[in-house]
């Protein structure tokens, strides 16, 4: 089909827009990439927005200790300066992979995408291990109202990275089994968009609940 | 080679030819593929993270800002460091091709400040009207 027939069938190319389109309105609708990453990135923007709810409850119930123990007695910096640091070198590798991905070269791909994943892992495993110690000494969810806001804020966080982990996974086996297509490359797009937003999303959490937990 | 790997391989030089015009966030700059330019990129979004995680976590253990004071810098270099992961990990930019995405995430941020400041501010507020008349004002 050529563009004559195009024009003379779809005056305004609305149903062959990608064959002319520049996304700047006119011609029709974007690419597909770009359409698939700006729909991700709303999503992301929306999975914040609830993250801002859970911050704000946990913000107004800080101080309901309900006698128990508040954040300066529980938190463990040390541990949280670990984990900062896991998933920071976590996001920058994940960065790698997508070089990797632009540069179509499968072997740092694999090698990237592997230390993203130990790093993520890292990461969950010094959060369960905070969990079970706090557990421990007492100072579970049912402990008090700030309890509850502390484990539901950091919880959420930390079943996305764990989510976010299988979905690493996925990516390593079906860019080994199919290739890097282009259905492929659009969702390791939104992949390594989850990835780094859940490192922001991070840097909210050791802010407000562990600094400022701790020193104010 | 199968019909469905031409379909695809048409479909990516499609969306390379159309791309040149519109970036998604996490996108390096369309016309720029260089993989060296995008290492140094990462590199740099790195090691400004880690200078702004540091003294987040050292600011507070020394004397050199004022007690009550902690907070405010801990929030300053909290939403400083967010921004260096947006524009270096997310390749969030002013150029006009991202302007959707900036958008997008200038309504994010709205909402984002509203939740949390207005929950803040309501119940502070009620704190404050529900404490007995008799008791001493602390706050």
């Amino acid at each position: 089909m050529t563009a004559a027939d195009i024009s003379a069938a779809d005056p305004h190319w609305i149903g062959h827009g990608a064959h002319a389109a520049t996304g700047h309105g006119a011609g029709g609708p974007a690419s597909k990439r770009i359409i698939v990453g700006y729909g991700f990135w709303i999503f992301l923007l929306s999975d914040i927005v609830m993250f801002s709810a859970f911050f704000a409850a946990y913000a107004v119930l800080r101080d309901a200790t309900a006698g128990g123990p508040g954040g300066a007695e529980l938190f463990n910096l040390h541990n949280t300066a670990l984990q900062t640091a896991c998933l920071l070198a976590s996001s920058f590798a994940c960065g790698l992979a997508s070089l990797a991905v632009q540069a179509r070269h499968g072997g740092w791909y694999y090698v990237t995408m592997t230390i993203t994943f130990v790093l993520g892992a890292a990461f969950i495993v010094l959060e369960a291990r905070e969990f079970a110690d706090l557990v421990a000494r007492g100072a579970g969810p049912t402990r008090s109202a700030f309890l509850s806001a502390f484990f539901t804020l950091v919880g959420c966080h930390g079943l996305h990275v764990t989510c976010g982990l299988l979905w690493l996974l996925t990516m390593m086996a079906q860019a080994f089994a199919k290739g890097f297509r282009p259905d492929i490359l659009r969702r390791f797009l939104c992949f390594s968009l989850f990835w780094h937003a859940l490192d922001i999303i991070w840097v909210a959490l050791f802010t407000v609940v562990y600094l400022m937990g701790v020193h104010a | 080679m199968s019909h469905a790997d031409t379909e695809h391989a048409d479909l990516g030089r499609r969306d390379a030819r159309v791309d040149a015009f519109d970036t998604v966030p996490g996108q390096e700059s369309a016309s720029d593929q260089e993989i060296t330019h995008g290492v140094r990129t990462y590199l740099i979004g790195l090691a400004l993270a880690i200078l702004l995680t540091v003294l987040s976590f050292w600011i507070p253990t020394t004397q050199l800002v004022w007690g009550p004071g902690i907070p405010v810098a801990l929030i300053v270099f909290a939403i400083a460091q967010m921004g260096v992961h947006l524009v270096f990990f997310l390749h969030i930019t002013t150029s006009p091709d991202n302007t959707n995405n900036v958008l997008a995430l200038a309504f994010g941020v709205l909402i984002v400040l509203l939740v949390i400041g207005g929950s803040v501010w309501i119940m502070a507020n009620m704190n404050y009207n529900m404490m007995p008349r008799d008791a001493p004002m602390q706050m």
